[in-house]
């Protein structure tokens, strides 16, 4: 049985991770989506203001996505994403980084519009391996209400 | 790209289309948002999207590719002029992120970006920084993806004797 909204709660959900982000990982992301000299070159990124090579936002952003399926969405009764509200990138991706990331519950409500679905508010801390947060996300979770899972 | 200085509250430019295809939704979703309506088309079908459907961040990188492109072709006009381009800063994030509409194998996303606010900072003071409304538009002209960039843009520098 996958987690539904009644099953979250305010307070800290889980950390998940580590999840390994190569060199080859950052410039093939940023060859692709983001082929900035700062993402891509060493000597181009000891120059700009993040000194030294560092991996896109976006690439961040979708290694959150990653990190929380593999330790967490795939068992949630999901019904996607409208958005996100808020992200901050604090410090840059570095080559070699061991990625994890912490999500607290921030309020559960449930859907007005829908009454088979409830949002979930996450906060997303994002930090390497010394600890140091690399990015902040916040956004609503769409989750099944516990009779509409049962029902499907 | 212009100085901080040139940018105006109001401006709007195109910064391309990019279209969404079997393979590289499938490839993007693969590596980074492998839930079954990203990877395949029966899944899709019978999601609420009712096709194979981008991963929301696949729809935001695109627009980021786009704006490299935009920001390179722009470089090399400068240039081309005989000016030094003008280099642009990293962005300290975004907000307001919003996934309106499911974009589709086959979608053609047209990407625009209009400047909502500008400001310069005590901190950087060769750097000011500026707010966009990014947004992607479909090929039925249906806004699907909008959200609120930022991004340090080089100020003019002062003369000096």
């Amino acid at each position: 049985m996958k987690l539904t909204f009644e099953d979250f709660k305010p307070g800290h959900f889980g950390t998940f991770g580590p999840h390994h982000v190569s060199r080859e990982d950052i410039i093939s992301f940023a060859s692709e989506f983001d082929p900035q000299p700062m993402h891509l070159d060493d000597e181009a990124a000891n120059r700009s203001m993040l000194k030294g090579l560092s991996g896109s936002g976006w690439h961040m952003c979708a290694l959150l996505m990653r990190i929380c399926w593999d330790g967490f969405i795939h068992n949630i009764a999901s019904a996607g994403a409208p958005g996100v509200d808020e992200v901050r990138w604090v410090s840059p991706l570095r080559p070699g980084d061991d990625l994890t990331v912490s999500v607290d519950v921030i309020e559960t409500r449930e859907s007005k519009s829908r009454p088979d679905v409830g949002f979930v508010h996450i906060k997303n801390d994002m930090r390497n391996a010394s600890g140091q947060t690399l990015m902040l996300a916040t956004l609503p979770l769409m989750v099944l209400r516990r009779s509409a899972a049962s029902a499907s | 790209m212009p100085y901080f200085e040139d940018v105006k509250i109001g401006d709007r430019r195109e910064i391309g289309s990019f279209t969404f295809t079997a393979e590289n939704i499938k490839a993007f979703a693969a590596k980074f948002d492998p839930q079954p309506f990203h990877l395949d088309e029966e899944a899709g079908r019978k999601s609420v999207f009712g096709g194979l459907a981008a991963s929301g961040w696949h729809v935001a990188a695109a627009n980021m590719k786009l704006l490299v492109a935009n920001f390179k072709r722009e470089s090399a006009e400068v240039i081309a002029r005989g000016e030094k381009p003008v280099v642009s800063g990293p962005s300290p994030g975004f907000r307001e992120l919003k996934w309106l509409k499911p974009v589709l194998a086959g979608d053609t996303l047209t990407y625009a970006s209009e400047v909502v606010s500008k400001r310069t900072l005590e901190s950087r003071p060769e750097w000011g920084l500026v707010s966009f409304l990014d947004t992607g538009t479909n090929q039925r002209d249906e806004l699907a993806f909008s959200f609120i960039a930022q991004g340090f843009m080089q100020r003019r520098p002062t003369k000096t004797a």
